[in-house]
């Protein structure tokens, strides 16, 4: 049984239809890359996964469990976390105050302040310093640590590369490296397409609030999400 | 001598005013909100207490001790029927409603207990009036040195429950970003009903200071309201130790101004609260905005 | 192309100008005692139009428009003291007190929310304090304006009621021509997200002083209007804090933000006050849980409302209330 089951999942953003009828499911152990154009209704999709958005119709089933009408926080305690767009870290807290103010509020489970330093060596010298202070790269290990905090079973995560260096991306990834291989679910949405296919089991395509691709990553060349991407009707059959 | 003596005075006044401002500045703090009740429930606050120590006969310390869970429940009530439905209507609604409630308590306190002056310095004993001769000319009363030890301690007390602990670090996450705290399984709405408790349970303890050193009347809101705004403001938003420099900077303006004319005392706090606006404004240019920190 | 005038809204133009009329020879037809409460509903209309002027177009909630109803009380009287006719003297005293409110607005519009909101209090309450240390004034124990006994009460009471009325005219009216101006579609813009309008060109600040001057100028000859009907100037009852209730009331009954909204309002206070106004103590509670209740559930107000339900829009000054943008916590 998937863990994650979305079901003509409907969403506005003001005047904006931005997610119309998204169905899809990701199963335990999956990463699943989001890709598309932007304003195509990923991180929309995202935000009503995680409850930081209304849907208006549809569902959303979180392992046997309908949560489409469950607050963010009460998704959190089910195991869904959301590392937002643009990180939106506490910028006047400490890295270790953004943390533990996450620790103990998902369900219960190992990450401790300790196993983040380790799987993210260079949040280890910065656990005092102001989180608005960090730099880029640090700021999205930190988002994502304090997302990990809640011992998430489905970790979301929202264009984790957004406004990095190459080198920030790279070592974000290196520390996601080990999240993704060992056995966590992750839907992540990337605008690069090339590492989509590479850290992801399945990837979905998005067009104007709709799915118009879906696939194996192993099995997906570039050349058929660019199509997807670009609307290109005969890529989608 | 008479003129150190009205400057002492005035630090203690102003940890008077640094108490009845925290809360202001704490719910501002915290939700973004400036509550225009506030002056009204400080005054509910003393007239509560003033009821169990006259119609029940209770010690106003014990009196306390009820009323400031009592004034904390009223909070939890303010946030959940008023404030939390006042947020979701935009910048001005919050202004309006608290606005409108003030206006009700007033009345509401005035019906009930028509315009006699009260005060609860009958009940706390020689405490009223004793005092320390410091010099021929400066006496420090008892009660004011009770007043800004208790300023201090709730201060500090703020400042380190915000700081240190679990719940003080999920209010200041709240604070920072409403719309993401519920992403890491926070209920933005449940910290905000705390918070606004415990402002009111900080508002308590000024209502109970206003009522044992001077005397209050169902309209006496207003003035505690346009005091601990004052203050708050001399002493910068949002920064809990500004809070007390801003009470001490407004009381010892008071007491000056006293010193040349009693018509001065008040004049002279509006004046200078109007000076240190005009200072900010031309030395920071376009915002305050900056000035206005967290409640940490 | 958005057409302003539509047949309905010419019709209702039209209704205004007979009304106008009928209310412009009313000293020679009504009693005494309406034209005298038709003055005071005059000056509510007045301050509820000035106070929806800040909020509802500039988007400033200020609880001490009271100190502009005092001083220009108080400008007046001295005004008159000085020997300036007593019915020039309210307009001059308005305008004084509009004058005054340009270097107020400097430093007090740089404040925001509740900041400001209570910063005009302060100035209120500063106002009094330092008009109580007038000597003509006497502190708390005040004055009259003296000069009007010179004129009979009947004659007084005419006149005051046309100056009030064309007072009320001549603010709406350039209020009305203000919002169809470029004022206007500022305030539109400032209204809905201020920050955008800012980042759009729209000039916030400038905008806000014109709201605020006017506001300041209608509020104090609403006080000077105010003191020709009742002669008599005390400190206190000027500056109280309730005139600021009363202009809340009507503005958030009428609706916050429409042109119409805040003269229902007014024509309700005046019936609210003149019904329920002996109860005193409970009518202001009435009135302030009126407030607050409007506030929560019904913040368009009364015509908000209906000009939502029946696209109605007897005025055309293009104007739409867009209640802001929600700011959910937990939400986004």
């Amino acid at each position: 049984m998937p863990i994650l089951t979305v079901d003509a999942l409907d969403a506005r953003h003001g005047l904006l239809h931005a997610v119309r009828g998204v169905s899809f499911a990701v199963e335990e152990g999956e990463t699943l890359a989001l890709v598309g154009a932007n304003g195509a209704g990923k991180t929309t999709l995202l935000r009503c996964i995680a409850g930081a958005h209304r849907a208006s119709g549809g569902r959303v089933m979180f392992d046997g469990t309908d949560v489409t009408h469950l607050p963010a926080h009460r998704r959190v305690q089910c195991g869904i976390a959301l590392v937002p767009e643009g990180r939106r870290l506490f910028a006047g807290m400490t890295v270790e105050e953004n943390l533990r103010v996450a620790a103990g509020r998902g369900r219960p489970g190992t990450w401790t302040v300790e196993r983040i330093v380790e799987a993210f060596p260079q949040l280890g010298p910065k656990l005092q310093a102001r989180a608005g202070d960090l730099s880029g790269g640090q700021q999205q290990a930190a988002a994502i640590a304090r997302a990990l905090m809640t011992n998430p079973r489905l970790l979301l995560l929202d264009e984790v590369s957004l406004g990095l260096s190459p080198i920030a991306v790279d070592a974000v990834y290196a520390s996601l490296q080990g999240l993704l291989g060992g056995g966590a679910t992750v839907v992540l949405v990337e605008q690069d397409l090339a590492r989509a296919l590479r850290v992801a089991d399945r990837v979905l395509c998005m067009l104007e609030g709709r799915v118009v691709y879906e696939g194996r990553a192993q099995e997906t060349t570039r050349e058929q999400v660019m199509a997807a991407y670009f609307g290109l009707r005969e890529a989608v059959a | 001598m008479i003129f150190l003596n009205q400057l002492v005075q005035g630090v203690f006044l102003g940890a008077y005013y640094a108490l009845v401002a925290c809360s202001l500045s704490f719910l501002f703090g915290v939700m973004r909100i400036v509550n225009l009740a506030h002056g009204s429930l400080v005054v509910l606050a003393a007239f509560v207490l003033f009821e169990l120590a006259d119609r029940a006969g209770l010690s106003p310390w014990l009196s306390l001790i009820v009323a400031i869970p009592a004034m904390a429940v009223v909070g939890w009530l303010l946030q959940r029927l008023v404030l939390d439905r006042s947020l979701r209507g935009g910048m001005l609604v919050p202004l309006l409603s608290t606005f409108g409630l003030a206006i009700v308590l007033d009345n509401l306190l005035f019906q009930r207990f028509g315009a006699d002056t009260r005060s609860l310095a009958p009940y706390i004993g020689d405490l009223s009036f004793d005092s320390w001769s410091l010099t021929d000319d400066i006496t420090v009363g008892r009660l004011d040195v009770l007043i800004l030890a208790v300023a201090i301690v709730v201060l500090g007390g703020l400042q380190t429950f915000l700081s240190r602990t679990r719940l003080g670090r999920t209010i200041r996450a709240t604070a920072e970003d409403p719309s993401v705290v519920g992403l890491i399984g926070i209920d933005a709405r449940a910290v905000y009903a705390l918070a606004t408790a415990i402002a009111m349970a900080m508002a308590t303890v000024a209502g109970a200071f206003l009522a044992m050193r001077t005397t209050f009347d169902p309209y006496s809101g207003g003035a505690q309201l346009i005091f601990a705004f004052e203050t708050v403001v001399i002493g910068g938003f949002g920064s809990l130790w500004g809070t007390l420099a801003g009470g001490i900077v407004l009381g010892i303006a008071q007491n000056i101004g006293a010193f040349i004319s009693p018509r001065f005392f008040l004049i002279a706090g509006h004046l200078v609260f109007l000076g240190v606006l005009v200072a900010r404004v031309w030395l920071s240019g376009l915002n305050l905005r900056r000035l206005r920190v967290r409640a940490a | 192309m958005v057409l302003r005038w539509t047949g309905r809204s010419a019709a209702f133009a039209t209704a205004i100008a007979a009304a106008l009329v009928v209310l412009a020879v009313g000293p020679f037809v009504f009693a005494p005692g309406v034209t005298d409460r038709l003055t005071a509903l005059f000056v509510y209309v007045i301050l509820g139009a000035m106070w929806n002027a800040l909020a509802g177009y500039g988007g400033l909630v200020s609880v001490g428009q009271q100190a502009f109803f005092g001083l220009g009380a108080f400008a007046a009287i001295r005004l008159s003291h000085a020997g300036v006719p007593v019915y020039p003297s309210l307009a001059v005293a308005a305008l004084l007190v509009g004058l005054l409110a340009l270097p107020l607005g400097e430093v007090m519009l740089r404040l925001r929310g509740g900041e400001f909101a209570i910063g005009m209090w302060v100035v209120a309450e500063l106002a009094h304090l330092l008009v109580n240390l007038d000597p003509l004034i006497n502190g708390e124990t005040g004055t009259s304006l003296i000069a009007l006994n010179a004129v009979t009460a009947p004659a007084r009471r005419a006149d005051t009621y046309w100056s009030a009325l064309g007072g009320m005219v001549v603010l709406l009216g350039a209020m009305f021509l203000m919002l169809r101006g470029r004022v206007g579609a500022s305030v539109q813009a400032i209204r809905d997200d201020e920050q955008a309008a800012a980042s759009v060109g729209v000039r916030v600040l400038a905008t806000k002083r014109v709201v605020f001057v006017l506001a300041a100028l209608g509020c104090a000859l609403a006080g000077a209007l105010w003191l020709a009907s009742a002669i008599t100037f005390q400190p206190r009852a000027y500056f109280s804090v309730q005139w600021t209730a009363y202009m809340i009331f009507m503005t958030l009954v009428g609706g916050l933000g429409t042109f119409e909204g805040p003269v229902l309002g007014a024509v309700l206070f005046f019936v609210v006050e003149t019904v329920f106004g002996a109860y005193g103590v409970w009518y202001l509670v009435g009135l302030g849980a009126a407030a607050l209740l409007f506030a929560l559930f019904v913040p368009a107000g009364l015509w908000g409302n209906a000009e939502r339900r029946y696209a109605l829009r007897m005025l055309p000054v293009g104007y739409h209330v867009a209640l802001p943008a929600s700011r959910q916590p937990g939400g986004g």
